[in-house]
């Protein structure tokens, strides 16, 4: 590869990429293929070697390319193929469907009808992703590119314009201009907390001591958030481009890229990215003859939520295990080493390249009054169509659940939605018409976070929920400060008490006062936040926190030591499938007759109830006092909570 | 015995840069399966750093493990989207088919099983991860079927 020495050097390969890739001749086929780690999971790599297979068989392996490319946040309907350039889209693609549509759509233009989107209830077509409500409701700044690039070569993202801005910052720009550019578009920072960027940039800029770090925060340990890890191994080099152009802003000749182990994927493709970065000259010394010198290293998170807080990151790069540090010093004075650090999540860098080429008054013309842009969420749990969206900020979380999300499976009443991980909290079907963005979602006691949004159903426990939040915290907290460790740990028992039918009247007084002490004195923010998915929870569902304590009972009928399953023996026709599945063998009876579980053996498992066939459904699920009854041979008991075998949904 | 020339080579490849330590028991752990204590001896050595500063970062991560695992690695997911889509009960099914608890491995050394948060998937979830394979919308069913499968 040349070496790029000047902005014109830059110009001249995107030229020569484009012709090379015939842009003269738009007819010209390729097909994309989603090669994230959603569609690679479920079968994408299959996908693409029966399509190389195809169109070798044809002789077109040769006229026609094929990109496998990063992901374009449809996860929900994967394997996704798009074949271009007439945007075909076709989901949910299987080996198997490879030579029809090789056979119709690419030699004879035809569509193959079983693989476009299909409403749900009009059961009208699409053909193009802006036809299709998940994609038509969103506006696509930072994802749209996945779909169409292959994220391991670099050239696909400057035939598309990558590294214009670079071009354009390091040619006729002072840092304190980039800066202020950024600052003029209120872009706030996507990793959690919100905070401006170009103020923590002018920060850094502007403190004393050398080198400085920049580092790309790609630790995404919010469990249910995966935006960074499709912008990272989908486009890595429009996060890179945005960390250079940060660089150059606050002055720092040395970057890192922190990325979480459990993406493989997003290592490997970082890397490669580094590499092609550097033989173009984008990273190293004098970057397109600016004199500008600058590299950057890559360092895997090996498995802690809280490495992601900034100065347990920062502790990280230096080899130290991966624990907050007091900060009475801001790390913009002294991070890494000492030397003033500048941390931003890749979200928020992603954006920068964006504002450089269009403008600050472009980024504010989009969002709220004080959240400006973009944000992606992660749209998951009791959802139709899961998956990343990308919406101005100010969107109303229904319009997101509904109008992108197709709403609830199988019927279900929503209950709620969860937002920001583990330090956010539960909104409640009541407050769903909010506007959301960073202030709105403060003031309804969660917070954006990374921006996960889990949907919960009527099926979801509100307090085993929080429990969950606790328990998963409790492992990942590090130790270190007394209110976290101990507040979290007793917590933890007060709520598995009160899931397992052994709360007690006081219980909730004990969790506030814990609650209390520990936003007051945690050492970081993990432990400060940590409170809120129980505050919230209680805030929002406190019958059902009483119902749990007082009744023993759990009306969403998740809480296993709460809740039994019988066989309803006028129901059941005595096929015995429970009895075969049964992983405790508490299930008995003859063939052709009812079928009984023994409450002393059952484990609540609820496999019985997945097996029972839809036809029959004779297995109830039942919490409160009705369940005793139960066992002693009554039915149709009215106390307490109980539903029929249902399985609409996955759960 | 840990092959003291693999160790060496690994540690050869950070030779002169800074704060590699994470970065370089992380490599152990892909090579072995997990980190013995010969190669925390040599590391100790190599680097001069104290083997209580390598236990201290060996026992603080997820990702590495203190002792032998199974030919097969077996990683639940139970990050929030897999959890209320009913991870638990993908997680109690493996746990009880194999007879092991998570973070324990089966007694023929076939089947190490970890829960973990979050694998990036969650459109799929519940998702189980075995070896580098990734299984998603795992049900009470599937999971005796991908069990079998690499048995
Ligand atoms: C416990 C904890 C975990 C965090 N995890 C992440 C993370 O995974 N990714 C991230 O970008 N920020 C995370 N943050 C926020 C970072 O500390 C920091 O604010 C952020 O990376 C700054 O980038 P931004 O200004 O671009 O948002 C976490 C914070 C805390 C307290
Ligand atoms: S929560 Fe399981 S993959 Fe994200």
């Amino acid at each position: 590869m040349p070496k790029l020495t000047s902005v014109r050097d830059l110009e001249e390969l995107r030229r020569e990429i484009l012709s090379e890739r015939g842009g003269e001749d738009p007819n010209r086929l390729w097909i994309a293929i989603c090669a994230g780690t959603g569609c690679l999971a479920l079968g994408a790599g299959r996908v693409i070697d029966a399509f190389k297979a195809e169109l070798e068989k044809r002789g077109l392996a040769e006229a026609i390319e094929i990109k496998e490319t990063g992901c374009p946040g449809f996860c929900e309907k994967g394997t996704i193929v798009v074949v271009n350039p007439a945007g075909i889209c076709y989901l949910q693609v299987r080996p198997e469907d490879v030579p029809e549509i090789v056979e119709e759509t690419i030699q004879k233009g035809r569509l193959v009808d079983r693989l476009l989107y299909e409403d749900p209830i009009t059961a009208e077509k699409a053909i193009y992703e802006d036809q299709i409500p998940f994609y038509k409701h969103q506006m696509r700044l930072l994802i749209k590119d996945n779909i169409k690039i292959n994220p391991k070569n670099i050239d696909d993202y400057i035939a598309l314009g990558g590294y214009r801005a670079l071009a354009e910052v390091l040619s006729g720009m002072s840092p304190d201009e980039v800066i202020e550019v950024i600052k003029r578009s209120h872009l706030r920072g996507r990793g959690g907390g919100g905070f401006p960027t170009g103020v923590k940039w002018e920060a850094t800029r502007s403190a004393s001591g050398q080198p400085k770090y920049i580092i790309i925060n790609c630790d995404e340990g919010d469990p249910g958030a995966f935006m960074d890890r499709a912008l990272m191994e989908g486009n890595p080099h429009s996060v890179l481009e945005g960390l250079i152009i940060g660089a150059y802003a606050i002055g720092s000749s040395q970057g890192y890229i922190y990325v979480r182990m459990e993406y493989p994927l997003a290592v490997e493709n970082s890397l490669l990215a580094l590499e092609q970065a550097r033989e173009y000259g984008l990273l190293g010394k004098d970057i397109l003859g600016s004199g500008f010198d600058f590299d950057v290293r890559l360092h895997r998170g090996a498995g802690a939520f809280v490495s992601g807080e900034s100065t347990a990151l920062m502790n990280a790069l230096e080899g130290k295990v991966g624990e907050p540090r007091p900060k009475y010093v801001h790390t913009s004075q002294s991070g890494v080493w000492n030397r003033p650090s500048c941390l931003n999540n890749v979200e928020t860098l992603a954006n920068i390249p964006l504002i450089i080429n269009s403008g600050a008054d472009w980024f504010c013309s989009i969002g709220t009054e004080r959240s400006k842009g973009t944000k992606i969420f992660s749209l998951v749990g009791k959802v139709n169509n899961t998956g990343l969206v990308e919406v101005p900020m100010g969107m109303s979380l229904n319009d997101i659940i509904f109008k992108i999300g197709g709403g609830i499976p199988g019927g279900k009443r929503i209950k709620g939605a969860q937002t920001g991980g583990p330090s956010g909290g539960v909104i409640p079907e009541e407050y769903l018409d909010t506007a959301i963005d960073f202030d709105e979602l403060t003031n309804l006691g969660s917070m954006m976070g990374s921006g996960s949004i889990i949907v919960l159903d009527e099926d979801t426990c509100a307090i085993d929920l929080a429990r969950y939040f606790v328990d998963f915290l409790c492992d990942e907290s590090c130790g270190k400060c007394v209110p976290c460790r101990e507040g979290l740990r007793r917590m933890r028992e007060i709520l598995n008490g009160i899931v397992s039918g052994k709360g007690e009247e006081g219980d909730l007084d004990k969790l506030e006062e814990i609650a209390r002490l520990m936003r007051a004195a945690s050492l970081c923010a993990l432990g400060r936040t940590a409170v809120n998915p129980f505050l919230s929870t209680l805030n929002h569902f406190r019958d059902e926190y009483e119902a749990h304590i007082r009744e023993k009972r759990c009306p969403a009928l998740v809480c296993k030591p709460l809740v039994s399953y019988f066989i309803q023996p006028e129901v059941c026709i005595g096929c015995r499938l429970c009895q075969k599945s049964c992983p405790r063998a508490a299930i008995s009876g003859e063939e052709k007759e009812a079928s009984v579980i023994d409450q002393s053996l059952c484990t609540r498992c609820g496999v019985c109830l997945d097996v029972c066939p839809p036809k029959i459904r004779a297995i109830t699920k039942t919490s409160g006092k009705s369940s005793d009854s139960h066992s002693s041979g009554m039915r149709n008991a009215n106390s307490g909570s109980s539903h029929k075998a249902s399985r609409g949904d996955r759960s | 015995m840990v092959d003291r020339e693999k160790v060496l080579e690994i540690i050869e490849g950070y030779r002169g840069q800074d704060g590699i330590l994470i970065q370089l028991l992380l490599d152990l752990q892909a090579e072995f399966n997990w980190i013995p204590r010969e190669a925390i001896s040599i590391v100790s050595e190599q680097l001069r750093v104290p083997k209580s500063q390598i236990y201290r970062i060996a026992s603080f991560y997820k990702a590495m493990s203190l002792c032998p695992v199974g030919r097969h690695s077996i990683q639940v997911c139970m990050g929030t989207a897999c959890q209320v889509r009913g991870a638990q009960k993908v997680l109690d099914l493996t746990g009880s088919r194999l007879m092991i608890k998570p973070g324990e491995t089966t007694h023929d050394m076939s089947f190490s099983l970890r829960r973990v948060n979050c694998l990036g998937c969650c459109a799929m979830g519940p998702v189980i991860v075995v070896d580098k394979d990734y299984h998603g919308n795992v049900t009470a069913e599937g999971v005796d079927r991908i069990i079998e499968r690499y048995d």
